[in-house]
């Protein structure tokens, strides 16, 4: 059914359709509404799960670590400074290969403080052995908590995820939403079923210690299984466009890629805006298109390099930046064209909230072209 | 040892987990010297060094990680530490 709402909130149904048996987070701007939101529904008796509040993140997750051995579907939701906080546990429960699922409402690190957005929260914790998953609007965000938990519960799978959108942009935005109904969402979802689980009559620990004769195996394993998550992507998604209409089968969206000289590779919310300059560059006859990641981990290295094929230059847009390299998504995408000598040119942007229109977008495609990259795109010089 | 999804793992993989591959010195007994008198069985924060029938004392090298305080506290010093090649 179509309703305005706003992204946080959207997010919380979808959550709450999703039937988790333990919710724990502690609210943290601009991921509040979520979990406010959730609250109430526990409150209320449309959620039937324990919402465990706890006095900081490190203990949120570390309850849902516990919840989720235990057999039952969990759930938080965070950002910034408390997924730092967090960051022991979120590597701790990829380990323990523990399927939670996990919203971050994108916002930038400190110092210097700031709570508006860009994604360098949940880009730090790339490495953590999470799927990582990122909307360009609410309704991408809120299906892909249904397709998260489908994917991360899957026996094959069996491993946590981020779904990521970004604060304020979208987590505060009303939008007309479709949302499913418990109705769907049952049909589509099945309870949550793990191969083993922690049980006094017939004990067992999680995450045990691996001495160096196992460790290296245990992490090939973990690679392995992110890897592998790939094709439990494709088919969840598949399913999901049958059932409900749309498709995010795909790890990556091309935009009028067709005959595209120059093309943009971006995440997030930031896509729609380059669509929209992508339509008017269209128009005055220049062939421009958009490569949108949604997966970022696993990397959808083949799909990037099959869809870029035939450009002539690409200009990464990352808000976000690996300080003294680059952003991850041009280290990424280099990696993903090694050895076809086509340019990919980075541009980090839109950092702790900076805007990011239209205009800005075809001045870097106007860059891109003249082969000046590489660069932090809008600084204002005049305070340097 | 098949490695389990997420390191899980049920009781008494203790007893599974062969911890003598830590070893770099290995304690070394001279049962002629020996005067049977069991601190080394008391002392072992392993609790390896087990008593047979005839009330010598053997060291388990399956668990025994090497850590010598047997052989720094035998008042006959009859244990000496050997490095070991493997």
């Amino acid at each position: 059914m179509m309703q305005i709402t706003e992204g946080s909130f959207a997010v919380a149904e979808a959550v709450r359709l999703c039937r988790p048996q333990v919710v724990s987070a502690y609210p943290i701007t601009p991921q509040t509404h979520i979990v406010e939101a959730l609250a109430d529904f526990v409150a209320n008796g449309t959620l039937d799960a324990e919402y465990i509040t706890v006095e900081n993140e490190l203990s949120a997750l570390s309850a849902c670590v516990g919840a989720s051995a235990a057999g039952s579907r969990t759930y938080s939701a965070t950002t910034s400074q408390g997924l730092m906080l967090m960051a022991e546990v979120v590597f701790n429960a990829a380990g323990m290969r523990l399927p939670i699922v996990m919203s971050i409402a994108n916002r930038a690190m400190g110092a210097p403080l700031s709570i508006w957005n860009d994604m360098q929260d949940s880009i730090a914790l790339r490495d953590a052995g999470w799927l990582q998953f990122y909307a360009e609007d609410n309704q991408e965000a809120t299906d892909l908590h249904y397709i998260a938990y489908r994917v991360c519960e899957d026996h094959k799978v069996l491993l946590p995820a981020f779904v990521c959108f970004d604060g304020f942009i979208l987590s505060h935005t009303y939008e007309p939403i479709d949302m499913l109904t418990q109705e769907d969402v049952d049909k589509y979802l099945p309870k949550f079923s793990p191969p083993e689980r922690l049980d006094a009559a017939d004990p067992v620990s999680f995450g045990m210690y691996a001495t160096p004769e196992y460790y290296l195996e245990f992490r090939y394993e973990h690679d392995k299984a992110v890897k592998g998550a790939r094709e439990i992507i494709a088919e969840a998604g598949k399913e999901f466009k049958a059932l409900f209409g749309r498709d995010y089968s795909a790890m990556v969206e091309g935009y009028r890629l067709e005959d595209a000289e120059t093309v943009i590779v971006a995440m997030g919310s930031i896509c729609g805006t380059v669509k929209d300059a992508i339509d008017e560059m269209r128009e005055a006859g220049k062939n421009v298109g958009l490569l949108k990641i949604r997966v970022f981990r696993p990397f959808p290295s083949e799909e990037v390099a099959k869809a870029l094929k035939g450009a002539k230059c690409i200009a990464v847009l990352d808000k976000n930046i690996s300080l003294g390299a680059k952003g991850a998504t041009a280290l990424e995408v280099k990696d993903a064209l090694y050895g076809s000598m086509v340019p990919v040119l980075n541009y980090i942007l839109g950092l702790g909230g900076r805007d990011v229109r239209k205009r800005d977008i075809k001045e870097i495609v106007a860059r891109a072209e003249k082969g000046q990259g590489d660069q932090f795109y809008g600084l204002r010089t005049e305070v340097l | 040892m098949a490695l389990a999804v997420g390191c899980r793992a049920h009781p008494g993989r203790s007893r599974d987990n062969k911890t003598g591959s830590w070893r770099v010195f290995k304690p070394v007994f001279d049962h002629e010297k020996c005067s049977k008198c069991g601190m080394c069985q008391t002392l072992c924060p392993e609790g390896c060094i087990n008593e047979d029938a005839e009330g010598t004392f053997l060291p388990d090298y399956n668990y025994c990680k090497g850590c010598g305080i047997c052989a720094a506290e035998c008042p006959k010093d009859a244990i000496v530490m050997k490095q070991e090649e493997k």
